[in-house]
């Protein structure tokens, strides 16, 4: 196979070596830190209207931590030998302590998190159902079904005190994503130090936006009346996100446009070239200003219902295009250019291999598999919640 | 007392066990070796110098070719090493009886470093060889052992014998 | 000849023991090497080299590198008058076969043999998760092939691209500095088969090697010196444009 090359590369440097699925991994773990912190919204800062999205938000980010791992295990060349990144960490690479932040932020924060919440549920459900259902819920409980009012105001205390690490840990999981990139010193396109701050707010935005288009296409199947306080609130708080993280890459932008190191010119052509489409058109124009641009006339104009929420529906899906751009341009981006800056190479993406485009699609559409098979075993509806309630249990919160 | 926490003393002993079996397995899959040296396994490097070598090198190959040695001392290719035009005579080291290496062949091997380019240190012998031989083998005229024809001379003048080694 | 032919005859079995011997040796097992005793790195004499390729092909024989892949390579530099953030640069399948002539009258032309620096603080050896890829204690960076997971993070890191992954093993490639050949008193292929001298492997921590002399009177460099990784394959007389 023979790969376009323009002007001189280093003779190892013409194949990539990070595919579409090392895209799909900070996009992934992207959408769960924005999730979390969307929940994470309702239960410290105390977000009465964002409520209705809290279990929701929590069940899709545990739905894509779970995918998380996977594009990193298919891209492996030993894919046998991953449990050596917890057997022999290397405490200087970024990439193994990356595998604990993980560790730590499935098990000990969110699947605590929900399990706490849910815990009522699970032992009202491990009571009414039968079968393997049952045997599930059963599991689940650990064996003690004390519901009482005062054990479930512990898991409430405890609950508050887990998101409470949980925000400083989405942080870090996302953060410590975009440390794997921003210090690679080697590569200029990836050494920045605004780098982990850039992947942290553009996670919030794309999750924000992930969990909001979620929720308004699960109302709409179920056939229920949207809460459209609650989408106004979320949309509102995507807007504000986005602009912080708009800034931040601006921020980026000019200062490389403006210091023009020795890597400027290179990169400067790769952008008006092989990445003009992905960088400029999708990313910044499609996927950044227009969304912005359309959650800002919500805020402006007095629009009916209908119109915010298709306003609403297409900047959410517009975000997520942007955000999936952007996580392309830094990944496949930081490898087209020389690092010898005098040469291009090419990405082209295979169809039905390991790490070709089908089995990318394959692993975008398993999280809302697991989504759809969690939403079953614990229904995140605040209604089923309601219905559920047997009046012994205080109402869940805090507030 | 401990009643309404039940649940979570139950899910910290799950955690305590998952810690203890990641603990056992630990100790039990990780290398003898690793951090012998430093944070690697400590055998590699025994591993990677274990490896045989393909050219042998030449003063292994000096030990025996001494007529070739001979020559070459008093020509350019003095310093120029053995398998620099023969190729890796590891094997050949190894078994010299049965594994017989092969004859370069002087067009192309003599052109790989005395085709003329510009990016040559000016001092290097170069020829643009369509000109200089149209086509005909190097040794057609020069001994690559002691490639200056007058050398070639006097060299048959002192011996009485052709040089450039075996046929 | 018939004397050469005797005379080879009563030579070859005592070379090929020698050999043999040469063969056995490893590392702390073989009396002859003492990790701690040596610092390897190698000495590139720009001015010397002539782009023959021998030292590519080599050391694809030697280590058995895959086509299109280079543990070794030479590029051809063209800087045309004051132009030396502009160098053109170009190396036709690593410089295997040597390289095509080019009459180019302006400017400058001169080949650049690049292999792993061998870096003291290497960017590489920084970024492996699980320590598969480690600076040996004689100064070599090499690649634990049996450990290596294949994640790529090395290739990225380092900054003369020196690093690749094999595709017969799935794992992480590089020069070993022909550890196999040193650690038997033996030098590089690359070294060995170098017919100018143009690339010299040095033992910084022997107080005899002639590196020391070489680095006091002359000129030299190392690649990327802004990426302070330490490297210590250093190069005399190389022009600034190279990067």
């Amino acid at each position: 196979m023979q790969i376009p090359v323009e002007g001189f590369m280093y003779p190892n440097e013409v194949e990539l070596q990070w595919s579409v699925l090392i895209v799909l991994y900070p996009f992934i773990t992207g959408l769960v830190a924005g999730a979390f912190i969307l929940a994470s919204l309702e239960r410290v800062f105390r977000v009465e209207a964002v409520k209705p999205t809290y279990r929701l938000a929590l069940l899709t980010a545990l739905a894509f931590l779970l995918v998380a791992p996977l594009p990193l295990q298919l891209h492996l060349g030993h894919p046998e030998r991953s449990l050596e990144m917890y057997l022999t960490p290397h405490r200087s690479s970024a990439m193994a302590m990356f595998g604990f932040v993980y560790l730590w932020y499935l098990m000990a924060v969110l699947l605590l998190e929900i399990w706490l919440d849910y815990r009522r549920d699970i032992v009202l459900k491990s009571q009414s159902t039968s079968g393997v259902v049952r045997l599930i819920y059963r599991l689940l409980t650990f064996g003690s079904s004390n519901i009482s009012e005062r054990s479930l105001r512990i898991d409430d205390r405890v609950g508050y005190f887990i998101t409470l690490i949980g925000i400083p840990s989405a942080f870090l999981l996302h953060g410590y994503v975009g440390f794997i990139f921003g210090s690679i010193k080697a590569n200029p396109w990836w050494s920045t130090p605004l780098m982990p701050i850039v992947f942290i707010f553009s996670a919030m935005v794309s999750g924000i936006a992930a969990v909001m288009l979620l929720y308004m296409l699960s109302t709409r199947l179920r056939g229920k009346p949207l809460d459209i306080r609650c989408v106004d609130k979320i949309a509102q708080y995507l807007m504000y996100t986005f602009i912080i993280d708009f800034s931040l890459e601006m921020l980026d932008l000019i200062q490389r446009i403006y210091e023009a190191d020795e890597s400027f010119r290179s990169l400067d052509f790769m952008v008006h070239t092989r990445l003009w489409k992905s960088q400029v058109i999708v990313q910044i124009l499609l996927g950044t200003v227009t969304p912005i641009a359309l959650l800002g006339l919500t805020q402006i104009l007095k629009l009916s219902e209908i119109a915010r929420k298709r306003i609403y529906a297409l900047a959410g899906s517009l975000t997520v295009v942007g955000i999936f751009a952007m996580r392309w341009n830094v990944v496949i981006g930081g490898q087209l250019f020389s690092k010898s800056f005098l040469g291009y190479t090419t990405y082209k993406m295979s169809f039905a291999t390991r790490e070709g485009l089908l089995t990318a699609i394959v692993l975008m559409l398993l999280p809302f598999a697991i989504l759809w098979v969690l939403v079953k075993l614990l229904p995140p509806w605040p209604d089923a919640r309601a219905i559920s309630a047997s009046g012994t249990a205080p109402a869940h919160g805090t507030s | 007392m401990f009643k309404d926490i039940e649940h979570l003393i139950r899910l910290a002993v799950v955690i305590a066990i998952l810690l203890a079996v990641f603990v056992l397995l630990r100790a039990a899959v990780v290398p003898k070796s690793f951090g012998e040296y430093g944070h690697y396994r400590g055998t590699a490097i025994a591993e990677i110098a274990a490896r045989t070598p393909a050219f042998a090198g030449h003063d292994v190959c000096e030990a025996c070719h001494t007529d070739v040695v001979d020559q070459k001392r008093l020509g350019r290719h003095a310093n120029v090493p053995c398998e620099a035009c023969h190729g890796a005579q590891g094997k050949h080291a190894d078994d010299p009886s049965s594994v017989k290496p092969q004859l370069p062949d002087t067009a192309v091997i003599c052109a790989r470093c005395h085709e003329a380019n510009s990016a040559k240190p000016k001092g290097f012998p170069q020829v643009v060889s369509a000109d200089h031989s149209g086509g005909l083998a190097c040794n057609t005229c020069h001994k690559p052992h002691r490639p200056k024809i007058e050398d070639e001379k006097e060299t048959k003048a002192a011996n009485t014998k052709p040089a450039g080694g075996k046929k | 000849m018939d004397i050469t032919r005797r005379r080879l005859l009563i030579l070859l079995p005592a070379a090929a023991v020698a050999w043999k011997y040469v063969q056995a040796g490893t590392p702390e097992v073989s009396p002859n090497y003492k990790m701690t005793e040596h610092w390897w790195g190698m000495l590139i004499d720009i001015p010397k080299c002539i782009g023959c390729g021998s030292c590519v092909r080599a050391c694809s024989e030697e280590n058995d590198v895959p086509d299109g892949y280079f543990r070794t390579w030479i590029e051809r530099y063209h800087v045309s008058d004051w132009k030396i953030e502009r160098p053109e640069v170009e190396s036709p399948d690593g410089g295997k076969q040597g390289f095509p002539p080019n009459e180019i009258s302006d400017g400058k032309n001169f080949f650049v043999p690049k292999l792993c620096n061998h870096c003291a603080d290497s960017p590489c050896t920084q970024v492996c998760p699980v320590g598969a890829t480690f600076v040996s204690p004689d100064g070599v960076v090499l690649v634990d092939k049996n450990y290596c997971l294949g994640c790529r993070y090395c290739v990225q890191a380092c900054p003369y691209g020196c690093r690749f992954i094999n595709p017969k093993t799935n794992t992480a490639e590089k020069c070993s500095l022909c550890y196999h050949r040193i650690t038997k008193g033996l030098t590089t292929a690359c070294c060995e088969v170098c017919p100018t001298g143009a690339r010299q492997l040095s033992d910084l921590k022997n107080p005899k090697d002639p590196i020391h002399e070489f680095l006091r009177t002359h000129n030299v460099q190392v690649l990327k010196p802004h990426m302070a990784t330490g490297a210590k394959v250093f190069y005399n007389g190389m022009d600034g444009s190279v990067r």
